[in-house]
């Protein structure tokens, strides 16, 4: 029988054993920035028509949240593994790298899922459950948690120590994800800085999550579902190659 | 002679470093082989290597037939390795760590044999105990634990007394007597040498990445009986003969 079942069980005890830091908190996070946000630009951002704003941040809340927290899992986890020595647990059985990769990117994606639940359960109270198209919501939901857990490994076998992992989430996947459509619509922005945004692909993955909720995009959501699945296959394919070649963990 | 484990020419360099350079060995199924040397000898690159931790340069390397790199899976499925860091995954309890190296390996009824792992390693009362809240020789032991919860022909043991008082050692090593009596084949480094002379049945020496002596345990101490009581007094002659050939 294969390891898989029991790294995948594994990855999912990690974060579960330490629930308080790794699923309550970052839901309380996104719960402030919906109360602040909402109080301070209700009155001041339009995004379409017909649309509240509140309604309008609430998918954008919950998608940052499960980008966020996917990626924290499978790079927080890898690191620790890594400086603490213990990665030799799964690097001497016989694990094999596509079943390496798969655990960590389930465990990553269903962290991400679990915390977003949690800040869009949190945020009925505010906004009531408006839902248009469920199925958008799943397919983004899940491609954007297993993209963070692939982008996560990344991040975690390049890292050698906590504080250049710190500078791989606060200089690259921050950046993306403020700058991503989450707090406002790039139809809004100056010309220059919407075409940046398309260049940027965490904006596809939170405008087609927003359709779901919403049923109105800035962009169809099958062109974001293109783009957000031909990043995932690429970032999947580099992340499966380095860890064929053992990466920064077989010498 | 049926080989547990076999080096042919391996060859493992770090930057200018030549960790290993050139290594031919071969243990026998059942032997209990030690392998010794000095700090920076290699030892513990050579047990990477084969453990498949590290790729060497060149050479090849098999564990009870199977090529650790073209048939990675089945070698390190033959394989237990004791690392010689004290490593520890601190989420998790003795028994939670020793079922989830268990699972790693497709096992996952294995609680019969756990639970004689902790018996024989004095560690039944430490099973639900968080790893962090150990002490040094007891993670020591869930670390033997570990390497043999998946019962493996080959065990491989890197300097796994260190660290670890007298009278566990004591019962380590009647523990590992006795998976060697049953068959299992038993590699193991240490410092120790009176271990490796009471243990071994046949030792290699290693220095600066070569194996410098390769025989049996009393060949080694017949060898050097004019100058040699003890296997110390034979390893520190070994090394200095070394030293002494090797080039400038």
């Amino acid at each position: 029988m294969s390891g898989f079942p029991t790294l995948l069980q594994r990855e999912v005890m990690r974060f579960w054993k330490v629930a308080f830091q790794t699923l309550a908190a970052p839901v309380l996070t996104a719960v402030l920035y919906l109360l602040i946000f909402s109080h301070v630009l209700a009155d001041h951002v339009r995004v379409y028509d017909s649309v509240p704003y509140v309604a309008f941040l609430v998918p954008g809340l919950v998608m940052m949240s499960l980008l966020q927290n996917a990626f924290a899992n499978s790079s927080s986890s890898l690191i620790q593994a890594k400086v603490t020595g213990s990665v030799v647990f799964m690097l001497l059985p016989p694990i094999s790298y596509v079943e390496f990769w798969a655990a960590f990117v389930l465990a990553a994606t269903l962290r991400g899922l679990m915390v977003g639940m949690g800040v869009f359960l949190a945020t009925l109270a505010f906004t009531g459950a408006a839902v248009a198209a469920p199925l958008w919501i799943l397919v983004f939901g899940l491609l954007a948690g297993a993209l963070l857990g692939t982008l996560g490994i990344i991040g975690g076998l390049w890292a050698d120590k906590f504080d250049q992992l710190a500078g791989f989430q606060n200089f690259i996947i921050m950046p993306l994800t403020f700058l991503s459509g989450v707090f406002y619509s790039i139809h809004s922005l100056p010309p220059f800085w919407r075409e940046v945004s398309h260049w940027n692909p965490f904006f596809y993955m939170i405008d087609g999550f927003r359709h779901g909720f919403l049923g109105v995009s800035d962009i169809s959501p099958w062109f974001s579902l293109a783009v957000v699945g031909l990043c995932f296959a690429l970032l999947a394919a580099l992340t499966l190659e380095l860890l064929r070649r053992g990466y920064k963990l077989r010498m | 002679m049926s080989s547990a484990i076999r080096v042919a020419g391996v060859t493992k360099r770090f930057g200018a470093t030549q960790a290993l350079a050139g290594i031919d060995l071969d243990v026998a199924k059942g032997e209990f082989f030690g392998l010794l040397g000095p700090n920076g000898a290699g030892k513990t690159t050579l047990i990477s290597t084969l453990a498949g931790l590290a790729r060497p340069d060149s050479g090849k390397l098999e564990v009870m037939g199977h090529d650790v790199q073209t048939d990675a899976m089945a070698a390190r499925r033959n394989l237990g390795m004791v690392p010689q860091e004290l490593v520890f995954d601190p989420f998790f309890s003795v028994r939670e760590t020793l079922r989830i190296q268990s699972g790693y390996y497709g096992l996952r009824r294995n609680d019969a044999w756990i639970d004689e792992l902790l018996a024989n390693l004095d560690l039944a009362e430490k099973a639900d105990a968080n790893m962090r809240s150990l002490s040094g020789g007891m993670k020591r032991r869930v670390l033997v634990a570990q390497a043999l919860v998946h019962k493996p022909p080959v065990i491989v043991l890197d300097e796994p007394t260190a660290g670890v008082d007298v009278e566990l050692r004591q019962a380590l090593w009647r523990f590992i007597r006795r998976l060697n009596t049953e068959g299992h084949t038993i590699v193991l480094t240490t410092h120790y040498l009176e271990e490796a002379e009471a243990l071994c049945g046949r030792i290699a020496m290693m220095k600066a990445g070569r194996i410098v002596a390769l025989d049996t345990t009393a060949n080694l101490l017949q060898l050097f009986s004019s100058e040699a009581t003890s296997l110390e007094a034979a390893f520190v002659r070994v090394m200095r003969q070394a030293e002494a050939g090797a080039p400038k």
